[in-house]
């Protein structure tokens, strides 16, 4: 049986910002980093660079060992967690390992979502969530030709663009309507669409996959339209889930993800946290709770479960989460925060546009009552972090709102000044 | 312990919109005037500035955030480093900055950020106006970080209690080879003496009377060079006891060269008895022995100006300070640390109390730094080998005096023509003052006397 006062369970981004924060209140307490993979720590983020070639996967970590020893952590790679008895305060490891604790964090972070089509488990696939996914994945790409890629989301699209970039010929499919439906409204969605088109990569939107066959080394995919699709290379990419399949019978309270308050206190248990990708926590709008799978979000729940698991008096409780990213594309910048997607002003959102779909130009700021509830940009010049923290902080620009609509990015660096140098 | 860094402060109010500090930035770092280059931005909207531009945090976002481990704060300098080669060019670092001190240059296609041009930033040096300034305050802690604080942890000070403040750092500048005396008043009542057989201070430490404090220390180092050992002498006295009942020996041992420093802690007033007055409390002020009602307004008396009148004793080194300005005052112990090896060192240390005064303790050190700033504690210091006094901290253009009473409710009841005493009081002090700063006149007013 292993001891450590404090135990982290993952070490991507939500773990290692939890873990900075305890060290910052308590320099002497034992901490324990537990990491599934035998890796030093990454971001999954970093991963379709890796595919490009872009970054070598020896160049990704974000921590060496050398800080873990300064900074008195241990950290043990290959170190995968089975089952939590939360009773006992303990965990157990694949190994067989048993680690006792006294506060417990889970940050494992989420697994791609496969989607229930008829054919798919016989077929050989790709995903991309780890980096040895993303090493197959390019040693994969060097012999194939046609790439499919299923899901017009995120991963999809950088990982469409960068097999583009291999030299591959790529199709993306997606089931709904227009590509990253989570964070661009049609418009938005319609410019990026354009610059793949523009690039020569297919993109299928409004497709089901209705069935998915191999035949040697290709794959078939048959689409809701009737369509067909054949490849050398399939990428499934439809969203991930929260990992917590070794929750089961712990006591955790588990729903889409692990359930926290604004402390990110797991329920159903004591002494247990959750944070990042893995934890369904408070919305900025509205009172239900989701999985904010960004890395801003992780990093912040990281911090939030960090503090307060060391008691330090400066937490300030979890403010929600909402949509918040950044995407850059063959030589674009687009980013979208908080409500990105009202496209039209309705009952009670204002919404100021400048669409010029000639220069690939797309800003859209979303107010509901004098308060900034959602920005986006395309190819604008605005700061995404200015205009974020005016949304979480609730800024209300009732008063500036005629200027702030004419030089959003003048007066966001204003306020920026005035309220919270 | 902690580290302190140099930082870039923005003056809006000093700010014109000239944007030269935009040109010198990008020239600095693109060989180009063209603004997209800049990595400070300073923009104006509803007539109003504000400033983009990176503030190397100590809990760095963009650190945090960065997917590809491109950013790190360099603890040496404290600039926070991009990696050209691990950057990816994702933007988040962007969106993860709450003050656009990382942004996205179109033309470089590369994100950029301040990086303080190798420690002499060119942005500063080109502001016509000061509306940049290069901030080192800080470094200074570090190098007081290393010394030794040699007062003890719970000590029964008020909150906010200057003098605490006082007391710790200069036992860290002079060090323990030293005897402490504390006569009665605050510095001996929150337990520098200590009790039950242990001391306060981590120094040999005594108590003497209210009315002896420098003959005191005066007989011990006498003491100490017979036997050859060379220990400094050092008094940590309130106002009471240095300018009222302590004065008669203090001016004795003045006169007669006697070798010790002698700090005054001058917080205007008896506080550890219940807040009476003293010689050194100011016209106008409120105590228990000068109350304010429909005849009395507070004390109506001028103070003496205790620190001038040691000038005129010929002692080795006299300086004022306030704790407001850390650093000055830690240069003045340097020189009292050495003139107390040739006669007496006094400095007289402005010492405002939350309790005695009536102010939020959150206030202690803008309190001291106005109380600077309105010329109400002129500092300045006086070496006997050079023979006039210097300021060393010249105010060119104080601030009206009401900006200092105003944050202090001992002086809350002032009327107008109380208010108008005091600024034509100010003024007059700076003056006499002044006449001391010319080696002649200080000469001729010395043998005047």
């Amino acid at each position: 049986m292993f001891h450590s006062k404090y135990l982290i369970v993952g070490a991507s981004h939500a773990g290692l910002s939890a873990l900075d924060a305890i060290r910052l209140i308590e320099p002497e307490g034992e901490v324990t980093l537990l990491c599934a993979e035998s890796t030093p720590p990454y971001s999954p983020t970093i991963l379709p660079y890796v595919v490009s070639g872009e970054v070598r996967a020896e160049e990704v970590f974000l921590r060496r060992s050398d800080r873990f020893e300064r900074m008195g952590v241990r950290f043990e790679a290959g170190a995968r967690v089975v089952s939590v008895q939360a009773g006992d305060h303990s965990v157990e490891l694949e190994s067989g390992e048993k680690w006792e604790y006294e506060k417990l964090l889970l940050a494992t972070g989420a697994a791609p979502s496969i989607p229930r089509i008829e054919g798919l488990e016989g077929v050989s696939y790709h995903v991309l969530r780890t980096l040895e996914d993303a090493e197959k994945l390019r040693a994969a790409m060097s012999g194939a030709k046609e790439a499919i890629v299923l899901g017009a989301g995120l991963i999809g699209m950088h990982a469409a663009e960068n097999m583009l970039k291999a030299g591959l010929k790529v199709r993306v499919v997606e089931a709904l309507d227009q590509v990253l439906p989570a964070y661009f409204d049609p418009r938005g969605a319609d410019l990026i669409e354009r610059a793949f088109l523009e690039q020569g990569i297919e993109i299928l939107t409004g497709e089901r996959v209705e069935g998915v066959a191999q035949s040697g080394g290709r794959v078939e995919l048959s689409l809701s339209s009737g369509k067909t699709l054949s490849g050398d290379l399939l990428l499934v990419s439809t969203g991930v889930k929260p990992r917590t399949e070794y929750l089961k019978g712990s006591g955790v309270e588990v729903e889409e993800g692990v359930v926290v308050d604004d402390r990110m206190r797991a329920g159903g248990v004591e002494d247990v946290w959750a944070a990042g990708d893995v934890a369904q926590a408070r919305g900025f709008f509205g009172d239900s709770k989701r999985v904010n799978a960004t890395v801003l979000s992780a990093v912040e729940q990281g911090r939030i479960a960090g503090m307060d698991m060391v008691g330090d008096s400066a937490l300030q409780p979890y403010g929600g989460g909402m949509a918040v990213n950044t995407y850059t594309f063959f030589k674009h910048r687009a980013f979208s925060v908080g409500m990105g997607k009202v496209s039209e002003s309705e009952d009670d959102f204002e919404v100021d546009q400048v669409y010029l779909p000639s220069s690939f130009c797309y800003q859209k700021l979303v107010f509901s009552g004098g308060y900034l509830v959602g920005a986006s940009g395309i190819n604008t010049e605005l700061d995404p972090g200015v205009l974020y923290q005016l949304i979480r902080r609730k800024v209300n620009l009732e008063e500036e709102k005629g200027v702030f609509s004419a030089k959003p990015l003048e007066m966001g660096r204003v306020l920026m000044s005035q309220v919270w140098r | 312990m902690g580290k302190g860094y140099k930082t870039i402060a923005f003056y809006p109010q000093r700010c014109d919109g000239c944007q030269k500090c935009v040109e010198a930035c990008s020239e600095f770092h693109a060989g180009s005037t063209d603004p997209v280059h800049s990595r400070i931005k300073v923009v104006e909207a509803g007539g109003a500035f504000g400033l983009a531009l990176c503030r190397q945090c100590g809990e760095p976002q963009c650190v945090m955030n960065c997917p590809a481990g491109a950013l790190e704060k360099d603890t040496e300098s404290g600039v926070i480093k991009w990696d050209r080669d691990r950057c990816v060019n994702c933007h988040i670092c962007t969106l993860a900055c709450p003050y656009a001190g990382i942004t996205y240059n179109v033309v470089s296609e590369e994100v950029m950020k301040c990086d303080f041009c190798e420690g002499d930033p060119a942005c500063v040096k080109a502001c016509p106006l000061g509306a940049l300034e290069l901030k080192r305050g800080a470094e200074i802690f570090n190098e007081w970080a290393e010394l030794e604080d040699l007062v003890v942890p719970g000590i029964s000070a008020c909150l906010g209690c200057n003098s605490e403040l006082v007391l710790r750092h200069t036992l860290r500048r002079v060090g323990s080879n030293v005897v402490v005396a504390t006569p009665p008043g605050c510095m001996a009542g929150v337990g520098t003496v200590g009790v039950n057989g242990k001391t306060g201070v981590k120094a040999p430490v005594f108590h003497p009377l209210l009315t002896n404090t420098a003959a005191m220390l005066a007989g011990a180092k006498r003491y100490y060079k017979r036997i050859g050992r060379d220990v400094t002498m050092i008094a940590f006295g309130g106002d009471g006891g240095t300018a009222d009942v302590g004065f008669q020996s203090l001016s004795g041992a003045a006169e007669r060269g006697e070798q010790m420093i002698y700090i005054c802690v001058d917080n205007e007033g008896y506080m550890n008895t219940g807040v009476q007055r003293s010689s050194t409390t100011p016209y106008g002020a409120w105590t228990s022995t000068t109350p304010v009602g429909t005849v009395l307004r507070g004390k109506s008396r001028d103070a003496k100006p205790m620190p001038l009148l040691m000038v005129m004793h010929n002692c080795e080194y006299v300086a004022t300070a306030s704790t407001a300005f850390m650093e000055d005052y830690y240069r003045k112990l340097e020189k009292a640390i050495e003139a107390a090896r040739r006669g007496m060192a006094y400095i007289h240390v402005f010492s405002p109390c939350p309790t005695g005064w009536r102010f939020p303790p959150s206030k202690l050190i803008e309190v001291g730094r106005k109380a600077v700033q309105t010329n109400i504690v002129p500092l300045w210091e006086y070496e006997n080998r050079v023979g006039r006094i210097r300021f060393t901290h010249p105010v060119e253009n104080p601030l009206p005096v009401a900006e200092y009473l105003s944050l202090i409710g001992k002086f809350r009841h002032l009327d107008e023509e109380q208010i108008a005493h005091i600024q034509a009081q100010t003024q007059r002090k700076i003056e006499v003052l002044k006449k001391f700063t010319s080696e002649e006149t200080t000469t001729t007013l010395h043998h005047a006397a």
